[in-house]
């Protein structure tokens, strides 16, 4: 019994299991020699071209390159740099659509050739024996050379293997239907590949190595053997032809017996596989110094005029190709790039040759017809017969049908090379290969979700232990200093004491008592969102609320004029009486806080905005406050107009002045507004505080805008914002019964008369325009629909405080509308609107 | 008698040794409830109507229904029904049976810096300060949608997973394997 050396040396070959004898389909290109193509318009450089990491740019846009000239720099993690085919200019770096099935856009280097095609100073070795290991791999790491068989694994990471290898396989079998290219290869440049076979002689020192070519391919074998005659470790096999026989797995087994276990890789076993295109790049690299920029591609296939062989710069679109070797396109035309057995169909043929493409196939219908419509499988198990890799297609095509994808791998599906010879045989013409590829795809996205489940559970552990650690923390410091959280706790003894007193007073005790306590109670409870001096607002807030509440409804009457502060008072005044009027029916006293406060505010900043920028910080950060107020309190049913509606105009007075000196404020004048398209939306959806809410707050955004769409054109976005708001809430009102006649009514109109400024500037403004007509035409729809019901279980007394002040501003604006003609269109709606309105007064018996 | 003796002896014997085993070779199975908590998605959307994952996780293990997930969908269902030994049965709520995957964005130009998508992103996938612009960092981000209604500005969209060739699907019948005369 020999051992295998011997047997190996003596010629003996092993089989695979399976396989198809598909046509070949060769002749077509393999008689004339390789050509060379006219430089392209531009080449489109895909920064990833291999398994692994892409390089990080050195170049930019309308940088000038030289010919070979490194465009990435490889970072680690599997990184191969790529380098400019000819010289030119980079005219663009952008997502392109990559060479891949799918064509998803991929980041790209788009260069285009100056024609002069002007090399950099090459570097030259004669002698690789001079050479380190290391500098030998740095050579073919950085002239970015990865597996030009079809994988694209990097090469430099296999010649730096640190396990032993005893056998060097060398691939130039080609066992694909039409492809030539390494055929050619190999007739060509024999030399330059066993030069190349000899720098991973020296890298790898193995025992043997083989070269593996399919006995169709007499030229290129006896070319091979030429070439290698002097160096006596370098045996040429001849392997009968048989398809999938150029997969690694299954040369190895022909040239070695040996089998790669399932999920292994050769270097397992002590072999390594490389192409010869490869190491062709390789003896390019090393001994002419020149990067990997061009390979050899087979343009095939019955419509092309001159099938043959080229030399295709890495970069250069499909259609140049084609074009190059004469392309007459048929009905349906398909181009595939690799070969009919495990080629992809492209979609489009503007996309570029990359380091990985060996063929580019454009059959006419007839060679390669469209695939069959899927049978029943009938169970005749040719499939079985023909895998190289002893697997059940039959069975995995069951489970991947069935998305059983444990017992997938459980039958090893991830073992399957994807050659098609199972799709080939299949008599029903199930597309099995593709299958098994979605069930593939699907699995790892599975194990890909799986990992990222368990960093989130993981990440929402860390948070759960650090928000409790925190809250012990807390809990810990109020515990520890009893005699100091003593103190203030008699002290707030007293002030309620003395608050009760005060409450006596007025005759007001049980009230407010019971207000302070649910204020307390929902301090404790959101846990000091409120600041501390809260109970003393309170008080305040319900001492001066009675005083108020008389004069507030003399107030409504008197205030007509169109200044802000008067407006302001107005509103405020309106305000009050509403709260009070709720304040009577309902006992509960949570809106009080919330009132006086925003009054304050209001009053104070009408002076302050008009004398200082720095303000605007201080406005938004207000209108943030009372967008969160306004939201917690459109929450609880009972309290919701009156706070909402102060607020609101405050800000609108505020802003007024504002916008006017500074263009930071529109950025504030931006979050306000979506605050409160947000604030209103929210409370349309409560049925009984729908009705004021909405109605100030777009008045109040219509005032704010109408001053600052005239600065600044970056007010469009936001007019836009508040208009697509509007809408929404619109929509949302007109969803409750009750609520849907003013809310839908008066944003409307204070969308109006805001767009009434902005269209002036701005053509964008006009599909805004449109989209309020529609709304209005809806909202038109909806009040003829809406029951009378609501107007009459609602207080009349809010409706026309509410009401009025659009009006109000809506009037003052109509002197500026008359200059645009297209406003009137706007001011015809408005017209409309009020008279609809005012039907609806009259309807709901109101006593005014 | 010996027959007894001897019989008595051995069973001690075997008890013995059966009795060590028992201790020294404890096969520690995972408790249902991290069995169940490995099937959910992890997202702690709190859809299900828990506070997070576990906690759902631990109300199946209660008997509670299992199709309360919808960021799991229909294949989550299924595995749970296997686990749990009951019928799969559709999502409640007529919940769409595959979910698109989303993860947070945060119109940044928008973006006031308030902090509470911060403190309602339940795996800390959002950074910022406060008055600070916020962003999602969305290898991190789970899609639970519980940021985007806290935000008082209403600049966080849900925004479908871009696709990559990494996650690109091969459509059946896109290449042409099939017979060459």
């Amino acid at each position: 019994m020999d051992t295998l050396l011997e047997q190996i040396e003596n010629g003996t070959l092993w089989q695979f299991p399976g396989g198809v004898h598909p046509p070949q389909q060769k002749s077509l290109s393999n008689h004339a020699p390789i050509a060379r193509l006219p430089l392209p318009e531009k080449l489109i450089l895909p920064l990833k071209q291999h398994i692994g990491a892409n390089g990080q740019l050195i170049v930019s846009k309308g940088q000038t390159v030289l010919k070979g000239q490194a465009l990435t720099q490889p970072s680690g993690n599997w990184s191969l740099p790529i380098h400019a085919p000819t010289s030119g200019e980079i005219t663009n770096i952008a997502a392109m659509p990559s060479a891949h099935p799918s064509a998803l856009p991929e980041l790209s280097i788009i260069l285009t050739p100056d024609g002069k095609d002007t090399w950099i100073p090459l570097t030259e070795n004669t002698h690789i024996d001079t050479l380190s290991h290391q500098a030998l791999i740095d050579i073919i790491h950085n002239a970015g050379i990865a597996g030009m068989g079809g994988a694209g694994f990097p090469t430099y990471i296999k010649a730096d293997s640190q396990r032993p290898v005893e056998f060097l396989v060398i691939n130039g079998v080609e066992c694909e239907p039409y492809i030539t290219a390494d055929d050619m290869l190999m007739r060509e440049h024999a030399d330059q590949i066993v030069k190349g076979i000899e720098v991973m002689q020296q890298l790898l020192t193995p025992e043997l190595i083989l070269i593996g070519i399919e006995d169709n391919k007499p030229h290129a074998i006896s070319a091979m053997q030429q070439a290698c005659q002097h160096n006596k470790k370098i045996l040429v096999k001849a392997i009968p032809t048989l398809y999938p026989s150029g997969g690694e797995k299954q040369l190895i087994r022909v040239l070695t017996s040996k089998e790669v276990p399932s999920g292994g890789i050769p270097a397992d076993i002590g072999v390594l596989v490389q192409n010869v295109g490869t190491l062709f790049a390789v003896s390019e690299a090393v001994f002419a110094g020149k990067p990997l920029i061009e390979r050899v591609v087979t343009v095939t296939g019955n419509t092309i005029k001159r099938p043959q062989n080229v030399w295709a710069l890495i970069g250069t679109e499909i259609k140049h190709l084609l074009d190059s070797q004469g392309f007459e396109p048929v009905d349906a035309q398909r181009v595939v790039m690799g070969g009919p057995m495990m080629g992809f169909t492209l979609p489009s043929v503007r996309i570029p040759v990359v380091k990985t493409t060996n063929c580019i196939l454009a059959p006419d219908n007839t060679e390669l017809a469209e695939p069959g419509e899927e049978k029943a499988c009938i169970r005749c198990s040719a499939c079985a017969d023909v895998c190289p890799q002893t697997l059940l297609p039959q069975q995995l095509q069951w489970f991947a049908k069935g998305k059983e994808y444990d017992k997938l791998e459980d039958y090893n599906l991830f073992d399957c090379i994807e050659c098609g010879a199972c799709s080939y045989v299949c008599p029903s013409e199930i597309p099995l290969v593709q299958y098994y590829r979605v069930a593939k795809a699907e699995i790892r996205e599975q194990k890909i979700e799986q990992v990222n489940a368990e960093r989130a559970k993981v990440r929402f552990e860390a948070r759960k232990a650090r928000l409790e650690q925190e809250q012990a923390e807390r809990k810990n410091r109020h515990t520890r200093s009893p005699s100091r959280a003593a103190k203030p706790a008699a002290e707030k003894a007293k002030v309620a004491d003395a608050l009760s007193r005060v409450a006596k007073k007025q005759g007001e005790q049980s009230a407010v008592q019971a207000a302070i306590e649910r204020a307390k109670a929902k301090k404790m409870a959101d846990g000091s969102l409120e600041p501390d001096n809260s109970e003393v607002v309170l008080e305040r807030a319900k001492r001066k609320e009675q005083a108020r509440n008389y004069k507030a409804q003399k107030q409504t009457a008197e205030v007509n004029s169109n200044d802000n502060k008067s407006a302001v008072a107005a509103a405020v005044a309106r305000a009050k009486a509403k709260k009070a009027a709720k304040v009577s029916e309902t006992n509960d006293a949570g809106d009080a806080p919330v009132n006086p406060p925003a009054h304050a505010v209001a009053t104070e900043k009408e002076t302050a905005t008009e004398e200082d920028p720095r303000k605007a910080a201080v406005a938004a950060a207000i209108a943030r406050a009372k967008a969160k107020k306004a939201a917690k309190v459109s929450e609880t049913n009972d309290t919701g107009d009156a706070p909402v509606n102060p607020p609101a105009h405050a800000v609108a007075t505020e802003e007024e002045a504002a916008t006017e000196e500074d263009p930071r404020k529109a950025a504030v004048a931006a979050a306000i507004a979506r605050a409160k398209a947000k604030k209103a939306a929210k409370a349309s959806e409560t049925n009984d505080a729908g009705e004021g809410l909405a109605n100030p707050p777009a008045h109040a955004v219509a005032t704010e805008e109408e001053t600052a769409t005239e600065q600044d054109p970056r007010k469009a976005a936001v007019a836009a914002a508040i208009a697509r708001a509007k809408a929404k809430k619109a929509a949302k009102a007109s969803e409750t019964n009750d609520a849907s006649e003013a809310p839908v009514n008066p944003p409307a109109h204070a969308v109006a008369t805001e767009e009434e400024a902005a269209t002036e500037e701005d053509p964008r403004k006009a599909a805004v325009a449109a989209a309020i007509a529609r709304a209005k035409a809806k909202k038109a729809a909806k009040l003829a629909q809406a029951n009378e019901a609501e107007v009459n279980n609602t207080d009349s007394q809010p409706i026309r405080g509410t009401i009025e002040p659009p009006i109000d501003s809506i009037d003052a604006e109509q002197p500026a509308t008359e200059v645009d003609p297209r406003k009137a269109a706007i001011a015809a709606a408005i017209a409309r609107a009020k008279a609809k309105k005012k039907a609806k007064e009259q309807e709901g018996n109101d006593p005014s | 008698m010996y027959a007894l003796i001897a019989l008595g002896s051995l069973a001690l014997v075997f008890g013995l040794i059966l009795g060590y085993a028992a201790v020294k070779y404890r096969v520690e199975s995972s408790p249902i409830v991290e069995q169940v908590d490995a099937i959910l998605p992890q997202t702690q959307c709190g859809q299900c109507g828990y506070p997070g994952c576990r906690p759902y996780a631990e109300a199946i293990a209660n008997g509670d229904e299992i199709n309360k997930c919808p960021p799991g969908g229909d294949a989550t269902v299924k595995k749970l029904a296997d686990l749990m030994g009951v019928d799969a049965k559709p999502l409640a709520g007529g919940e769409e049976a595959e979910p698109i995957k989303t993860v947070a964005y945060i119109r940044e130009d928008e973006c006031i810096g308030c902090t509470k998508c911060i403190q309602a992103c339940p795996v800390d996938a959002i950074v910022g300060a406060t008055r600070q612009m916020h962003t999602v960092i969305d290898d991190e981000c789970t899609g639970c949608d519980l940021c985007v209604e806290p935000c008082p500005v209403d600049c966080i969209d849900m925004l479908p997973v871009e696709q990559t060739k990494q996650t690109w699907k091969w459509q059946i019948n896109a290449i042409a394997v099939t017979q060459i005369d």
